[in-house]
């Protein structure tokens, strides 16, 4: 984080005696440092004001109504707080889908991360003008309408469509995914793919060739060089990348929604049924907030590992 | 830059290249063929049954669709809007000041970026039951939700990217322009108007064009924000989608297509801008100070 000193003349400048400006002195200083945080402090303050009406306190009641217990007709009775909605986390209907949302997540940033190394090394060893357009063409996807996208495998992997007239005419039989876990899986890549190519590749681009060429030239192979030059040193780039795909991974909606048939395939979704359906508020309020825990534990790493800003 | 170490011509340059050229594919394969098939004259979604405009027609016919079409424009706009401002004063407090309370806002910004979708959506939603409960207990005010809570919910997201974007730029700009400035006598607001302002204008066109597409596809938090009266245009197509596929949506699916890569396509371009000041790539996130440009 920069910051500015204060913007006040603190030597022999051109505020300094005969100018007309007042003298600098410690007490000059220390006001006119207090100015600055008042005028700092009031240019923050709408968002502040704002992030904390619309954000802290829905996060506040989140977590009061994760305490609650639901009453027989589908309400929330708001009175004697309790932790009945976190030990139902460990039900079996509960745990399994906690388990099949990080075993799914996993599995989609594994495919990520392996599809999109080799990838972003081939981007990021390109001449600068190649590298730009390769990238402006990973950006597009990365901005385009996520729904939109999801969709799009929905008409190619639904019934007569593209997949299975590819599938029969490579004579494998007509194949049908959609609806299971793979169909999913599937969309959760193609969504969250570019989070994986961005980090990698910045992190591999700054990479210093040399070193590289060092390894090469100790006789070492190219496996070698990649298992102990290249990819300990991209270290921090298959972090960032594994971090921001397994997150929003793991609390999918809008795919499982699409590709997984609606049923509760994934945490993400089982929420949302708890809110809209099963009209069991505390139940969807603790899997919020567990999922939240997760997801700025998987954030405080990744500071720590020296990432940047997101 | 690093160098490649695959020689040319080598098994490993191919495969490189090949890897490449398939990831291309997987992007961009699914969106030309659902352009393809919005315009294909058959009752399912993925065949191709001959050309027609038809899909389109029922679009522009559907006045359900149109409304959640113009209530999308008009959040998108209005959340932009009050984003961008609120955003903007937050990214230079943080950057340009020191002050009281400022590690506990900082984080506060960041934390809409970082939450889930669903979890974001959780919030609103309980938050704007309960709302509307106090509302009416306490006012008799008869609150519903709507245009009001979606955009009021979109503005809760934005202002934390826009502040993200602006301060990128922020942090890669020259400070002593400033200090220039105001050793030159030109007071506070001088020296923002006419040395910061324009500084950092593609920062600030950058964090609103993310905003408004932002807003523009956004799914979750809309549906828990937004009540049985008026809603999204992604949020009615997702309900569609969930009733049943019909080419119908293929269509409607590529207008929005159109309207996310619109979007990009100026992003790219105000990017671009700043790339041509600074002689930065555009894998680079603006955090040098851009010395080339004085």
């Amino acid at each position: 984080m920069t910051l500015t000193a204060p913007p006040l003349p603190t030597g022999p400048g051109p505020g300094g005696a005969g100018t007309g400006l007042p003298e600098v002195t410690p007490e000059f200083e220390r006001a006119a440092a207090r100015a600055d945080s008042r005028r700092g402090f009031l240019m923050s303050l709408p968002a502040y004001v704002y992030l904390v009406l619309f954000f802290t306190i829905p996060f506040g009641i989140v977590v009061v109504y994760s305490l609650a217990t639901r009453n027989t007709i589908g309400g929330t009775d708001l009175a004697g707080w309790n932790l009945d909605s976190y030990r139902r986390l460990a039900e079996p209907i509960v745990r399994d889908i906690l388990f099949r949302s990080v075993w799914i997540a996993m599995l989609t940033t594994l495919i990520c991360l392996v599809v999109a190394y080799p990838f972003s090394y081939f981007i990021a060893t390109r001449t600068p003008t190649i590298r730009n357009i390769l990238l402006v063409f990973v950006m597009i996807p990365f901005w385009t309408n996520f729904l939109v996208r999801n969709y799009a495998w929905r008409v190619i992997l639904g019934s007569d469509g593209p997949f299975a007239a590819v599938t029969e005419a490579l004579g494998v039989g007509r194949q049908e995914i959609l609806f299971t876990h793979s169909a999913v899986i599937l969309g959760l890549v193609y969504g969250y793919l570019p989070f994986m190519v961005l980090p990698l590749y910045a992190a591999i681009e700054r990479i210093d060739g040399s070193l590289i060429e060092a390894g090469r030239d100790l006789y070492a192979s190219g496996a070698q060089t990649f298992w102990r030059v290249l990819l300990p040193l991209s270290m921090p780039g298959v972090l960032a990348g594994s971090i921001l795909v397994f997150v929003p991974s793991l609390g999918a909606y809008v795919t499982p929604q699409i590709l997984g048939g609606g049923k509760s395939t994934m945490l993400g979704s089982y929420i949302v049924v708890q809110f809209l359906t099963a009209r069991n508020w505390p139940l969807g309020a603790s899997l919020s907030f567990v999922l939240m825990t997760v997801m700025l534990t998987a954030t405080l790493i990744y500071f720590r590992a020296g990432g940047r800003k997101l | 830059m690093i160098g490649g170490t695959a020689r040319p011509g080598s098994v490993t340059a191919w495969a490189l290249s090949g890897t490449a050229w398939v990831v291309y594919a997987f992007f961009y394969a699914p969106i030309v063929l659902l352009v393809v098939f919005s315009f294909s004259d058959d009752r399912n979604v993925g065949r191709w049954g001959g050309f027609t405009l038809s899909w389109y027609e029922q679009f522009i016919d559907h006045s359900q669709l149109q409304n959640s079409l113009w209530v999308s424009i008009r959040v998108a706009l209005l959340s932009t809007a009050i984003s961008v401002v609120l955003g903007t004063l937050a990214a230079l407090a943080l950057e340009r000041f020191r002050f009281r309370g400022q590690r506990v806002f900082d984080a506060l910004l960041y934390l809409p970026i970082i939450i889930p979708d669903v979890t974001m959506a959780v919030m609103m939603l309980l938050f704007f039951s309960e709302g509307i409960r106090i509302a009416e207990l306490l006012f008799g005010l008869d609150l519903t939700k709507g245009f009001t809570t979606i955009t009021i919910s979109h503005i809760a997201f934005n202002i934390s990217f826009v502040s993200v974007v602006v301060r990128a730029r922020l942090s890669g700009m020259n400070e002593q322009l400033e200090e220039a400035a105001l050793d030159l006598y030109a007071n506070r607001w001088r020296s923002f108007r006419y040395v910061t302002l324009p500084q950092i204008a593609p920062g600030i066109a950058g964090g609103a064009l993310l905003a408004l597409t932002l807003s523009l596809d956004d799914v979750v938090v809309t549906q828990f924000a937004s009540g049985p009266g008026s809603t999204t245009l992604p949020v009615f197509v997702f309900g569609m989608i969930r009733r049943g596929v019909t080419p119908l949506i293929n269509a409607v699916s590529v207008v929005m297509l159109a309207a996310s890569i619109v979007l990009v396509i100026l992003s790219l371009v105000t990017q671009r801008l700043r790339t041509g000041e600074t002689g930065r790539s555009l894998g680079d996130r603006p955090r040098r100070r851009s010395d080339s440009s004085v």
